[in-house]
C-alpha cells in the first residue's frame, strides 16, 4: 500500500516538474515529460496520450488576424470597435482577435510586446506611433516588412501628404500605415482674457513674449504647462517655432547640430517661455493644465489637439470657452503625431494583416475610426462633414501645410534618444543651465541618435 | 530497489523539490542573467550579450541623473524610517496607557497599512495640492482657512527637498505598522521590572530611556530593516503622487523608463542589480542574526 502511494507521490511530483520545467523551456517539453510517462504505465488510463493527437493535428482553421494595440478605453475603443465593425463587413471569413493591453499611451503594451517579439510570438499586426518609435525599435531589430507595394496598390501615397510619407519612412521604405493624425503644434487660448486684456492671437515668438509680459503685468499666469511630458512637448514646439520646419527636420536627421547657434537659441527662447509658467505645474496632469485655460484661470497652453475632446467633455463651447492656433513661429506647420499598423516579419496570419492594413488605410476604416476618436484621418479625402469645427480646420492645414514630426510622440526620435532628452530636459527644469543642457543633448544625437 | 531508512524524509525532500527548482529557476537564475545583462551592451529590442564589463556601472556613477536619485533615496529613508520609527513609538506608548478605547485606537493606527501606496498616493496627491490664490486647495487650503499661513508651502514641487513630502505619505502608511511592533514589544516588558525602577526611585522618564527602550532596541532593528527595505524600493507612491518627473527621481524609477521606454537593457539592469546589492547589505546581516537567535532557542 504504502510504496504504491510512493510511487504515486514521484509520479506526481515528476509531472509537476515537467510542467514547471515546460513553462520555462518551451521548446524541449517533449523530452522532460517523456520519463513521467514511461514511468507510469499501469499506474492509469494514461489521459496525456489522448491529448497528444488533438494538439498535433490542426486541420485547416479559420482565417484570423490578431491585433495588438494599447486602445482599451474611451473614444479609441470605441473608434477601434467602428473599424473591426468595417473589417468585419468586408472580410466576413476572417476572425478578429482583439489583443489590446492597457495603459496609458502604450508604455505596458510596449513592454508585453517586446516580450512576445523576444520570446518570437508576434502578433499579425500592432499600433505604433508612426515613425521613429516604430523604425528605431522594430525596423532596426528587423521585425517589420516595408510596405511600399500597397501603398502603390491601394493608391495611398496619392492621398496622404508628400512631406508625411519620409517621416514614416527608412532608407525609402514605408513601414506602417497610419490610421489617424493628431496634431501637436496647437496653441490654445482663452479668447476672453486675450480680448480684456487686448492681446491679438500672437504668431511669432516674439509676438508671444511681448503678449505673456503684458499678462503677466495684469496679474494673470500667461501660459498653463503640466508634468514632465507637457513640458517636452512644450519644448518640441519652441524649437519649431524658432528654427522652422527645415532646420527642426535637420536637428533629427542630423543635418543641424543641436550645438548649433540656432538650437542654442531655440534653447533660450524655451528657458524664457517657462519663466510665463505657472509655479505648481510639476503637480497637474495635462487635463488639469488645459483646464486652467478654459476656466480662465491661464491665458495660453500648448498642447497636442486631443485637448479639444477634453474641453468637449467639459461643454465648453469653440470660439467661445476656447480658442486654437498654431504654436507661435509654427504658422503653415502641422507637427503631427499619429498611431498606426505594421506588418510583422512572420506574422502567423501574413493575409489576414494584409487584409486589416487595407481597412486601417481606408476611407471607411478612416471615416469609421476618426470623428469617434477626436482625431482627423491620415488620409486627405475624408469627408468634413463627418467631424466638429476644430478637426475641420485642422483637416484644412493636414492638406495645405508642410508636415514636421513631433518629439514627445514619437515621430522623430527613437525610443532611447528620446528617453535621453527627457533625462536631460528634467535636470533643465530643475537647475536652468542652457549650457548643460545643450552639452547633453549632443550627447544624446551621438549616443541614439544619427550625429557623429 | 533502493530502500531509504525514513520514507518521510524521502518524500519531503521530494515534495520541498519542485518549489526549490522553482525559486532556483525563476528568482536565482533570473538574478544571475540579470547581472549577465548589466554586464552587457544590450541597446533595442533583441538581446546583444556583448561584454563590456564594468561599463555601465560606471557610467551610472558619471550619471547626473543618478546622483539624483541617491541624493533622493537618502533623503527618502532617512525621513521615512526615523518619522515612522519616532510616531510609531509614540503611539505604542500611548496605547500602552491602558485607557479606555484602546482597541479603537489601535485598529485606527493600523488600518493605513491595509491600503495600497497607489490609494495613499491619489489621496495625498489631493492633499498636497501646491496651487496657491484661488485654485488652492488640500492642506494649503486648510492651513489658509486655520490662519496658519506660515505653514503653506509647496510640497513635493519644493526644490530640493520635494521627496521628503513624498516620504510623508508614506510614514502616514507605515508608521501604524512600526506601532503594532513596538506596542507587542511593548506588553512583553513585564510590569516587575517597571515596578522595580519605581521601587529604586526612577521617574517615568528614566525608566523609559534606561529600560524600556534599551528592551526595545531589537524591535527597533527590526521595524529599520522593513522600512528600510520599503523606502528603496518605493516606486508606485512617488509615481502615483507626483508622475515621473526627474526631481523626485530614485532608482527604480529610472529603471523602468531607461529598460522599457528606453530599451537600454544593460543599463537598467545596472541599476536593479545595484538595487539588490544595497538591499542585501541590509537585509542579509539581519536574517542572518534572526537565524542565529533562533538557533539558540
Amino acid at each position: 500500500m504504502s510504496l504504491k502511494k510512493l510511487t504515486w507521490s514521484v509520479v506526481s511530483l515528476l509531472a509537476l516538474l515537467a510542467v514547471v520545467l515546460a513553462a520555462c523551456a518551451p521548446a524541449t517539453p517533449a523530452a522532460t515529460e517523456a520519463p513521467a510517462a514511461t514511468e507510469a504505465p499501469m499506474a492509469t488510463e494514461a489521459p496525456a496520450a489522448t491529448e497528444v493527437p488533438a494538439a498535433t493535428e490542426v486541420p485547416a482553421t479559420p482565417m484570423k488576424v490578431e491585433v495588438f494595440s494599447w486602445w482599451t478605453g474611451g473614444g479609441e475603443a470605441a473608434g477601434l470597435d467602428a473599424m473591426i465593425k468595417v473589417f468585419q463587413a468586408q472580410y466576413p471569413n476572417i476572425e478578429f482577435v482583439n489583443a489590446a493591453v492597457a495603459g496609458g499611451a502604450g508604455t505596458n503594451a510596449r513592454a508585453v510586446l517586446a516580450t512576445r517579439l523576444q520570446a518570437g510570438d508576434p502578433p499579425d499586426s500592432w499600433q505604433g506611433h508612426a515613425g521613429q518609435e516604430l523604425i528605431g525599435t522594430y525596423v532596426q531589430a528587423n521585425q517589420l516588412q516595408p510596405l511600399n507595394d500597397l501603398y502603390a496598390a491601394e493608391g495611398w501615397l496619392d492621398v496622404m501628404p508628400k512631406t508625411l510619407i519620409p517621416l514614416i519612412s527608412q532608407d525609402g521604405n514605408i513601414y506602417s500605415v497610419p490610421v489617424n493624425i493628431h496634431r501637436a503644434n496647437v496653441m490654445w487660448y482663452n479668447p476672453k482674457v486675450l480680448a480684456d486684456n487686448g492681446i491679438e492671437v500672437p504668431t511669432t515668438m516674439d509676438e508671444w513674449f511681448a503678449a505673456m509680459d503684458k499678462l503677466q503685468a495684469a496679474g494673470i499666469t500667461p501660459l498653463a504647462m503640466g508634468e514632465q511630458w507637457t513640458a517636452m512637448h512644450l519644448f518640441e514646439t519652441v524649437m519649431l517655432g524658432t528654427l522652422g520646419a527645415e532646420k527642426y527636420n535637420g536637428l533629427w536627421d542630423g543635418s543641424v547640430a543641436w550645438d548649433s547657434a540656432e538650437a542654442k537659441q531655440g534653447i533660450e527662447n524655451y528657458k524664457k517661455v517657462l519663466t510665463y509658467v505657472n509655479s505648481d505645474a510639476a503637480s497637474l496632469t495635462w487635463q488639469d493644465a488645459a483646464q486652467l485655460v478654459t476656466n480662465g484661470d491661464a491665458a495660453f497652453n500648448v498642447m497636442g489637439d486631443w485637448a479639444e475632446g477634453y474641453f468637449r467633455e467639459l461643454g465648453k463651447t469653440p470660439n467661445t470657452d476656447y480658442g486654437w492656433a498654431p504654436v507661435p513661429g509654427t504658422v503653415g506647420v502641422f507637427q503631427f503625431l499619429s498611431d498606426s499598423f505594421v506588418l510583422p516579419v512572420g506574422a502567423p496570419d501574413a493575409e489576414g494583416a494584409t487584409a486589416w492594413l487595407k481597412v486601417a488605410g481606408s476611407k471607411a476604416g478612416q471615416e469609421a475610426f476618426n470623428p469617434v476618436k477626436g482625431s482627423i484621418c491620415a488620409r486627405t479625402d475624408c469627408d468634413p462633414a463627418l467631424f466638429g469645427v476644430y478637426l475641420q480646420s485642422a483637416m484644412a492645414d493636414w492638406s495645405s501645410n508642410v508636415v514636421v514630426g513631433s518629439l514627445t510622440h514619437g515621430v522623430v526620435a527613437n525610443d532611447s534618444w528620446k528617453t535621453d532628452i527627457n533625462t536631460a530636459l528634467g535636470l533643465f527644469l530643475a537647475d536652468q543651465n542652457v549650457d548643460t543642457f545643450d552639452a547633453a543633448l549632443v550627447t544624446a544625437c551621438k549616443t541614439s541618435g544619427p550625429c557623429k | 530497489m533502493l530502500k531509504f531508512k525514513n520514507r518521510d524524509t524521502l518524500l519531503s525532500i521530494a515534495l520541498v523539490t519542485p518549489s526549490i527548482v522553482a525559486v532556483a529557476i525563476f528568482i536565482y537564475g533570473f538574478i544571475a542573467w540579470s547581472v549577465r545583462v548589466s554586464l552587457s551592451q544590450w541597446k533595442g529590442l533583441l538581446p546583444d550579450y556583448t561584454w563590456v564589463g564594468l561599463k555601465n556601472y560606471i557610467e551610472l556613477f558619471r550619471d547626473a541623473r543618478f546622483q539624483v536619485d541617491i541624493r533622493n533615496t537618502i533623503i527618502f529613508t532617512v525621513v521615512f524610517v526615523g518619522g515612522s520609527l519616532l510616531l510609531g513609538l509614540l503611539m505604542a506608548i500611548l496605547l500602552d496607557q491602558n485607557l479606555p478605547g484602546e482597541t479603537f485606537f489601535r485598529n485606527l493606527f493600523l488600518f493605513p497599512m491595509a491600503i495600497s501606496f497607489i490609494v495613499t498616493g491619489v489621496v495625498w496627491r489631493w492633499l498636497m495640492n501646491p496651487a496657491t490664490g484661488s485654485r488652492i486647495s488640500g492642506l494649503n487650503q486648510l492651513f489658509d482657512s486655520l490662519g496658519l499661513d506660515f505653514l503653506i508651502n509647496r510640497w513635493h514641487t519644493t526644490p530640493f527637498w520635494g521627496i521628503a513630502a513624498i516620504a510623508l505619505a508614506a510614514i502616514w502608511q507605515m508608521s501604524g505598522y512600526t506601532m503594532a511592533m513596538y506596542l507587542g514589544g511593548l506588553r512583553s516588558i513585564s510590569d516587575e521590572l517597571r515596578e522595580a525602577a519605581r521601587v529604586d526611585g526612577a521617574s517615568e522618564w528614566q525608566i523609559y530611556q534606561h529600560i524600556i527602550l534599551p528592551l526595545l532596541s531589537p524591535i527597533t532593528l527590526s521595524a529599520m530593516i522593513i522600512l528600510g527595505h520599503i523606502s528603496l524600493k518605493v516606486f508606485d507612491l512617488i509615481v502615483a503622487i507626483a508622475g515621473k518627473q526627474l526631481p523626485l527621481d530614485v532608482p527604480a524609477i529610472y529603471m523602468w523608463q531607461v529598460t522599457f521606454d528606453g530599451y537600454f537593457f544593460g543599463k537598467g539592469a545596472a541599476i536593479s542589480v545595484l538595487l539588490l546589492v544595497v538591499v542585501s547589505l541590509l537585509v542579509i546581516p539581519y536574517i542572518r542574526y534572526n537565524l542565529k537567535n533562533e538557533a539558540d532557542v
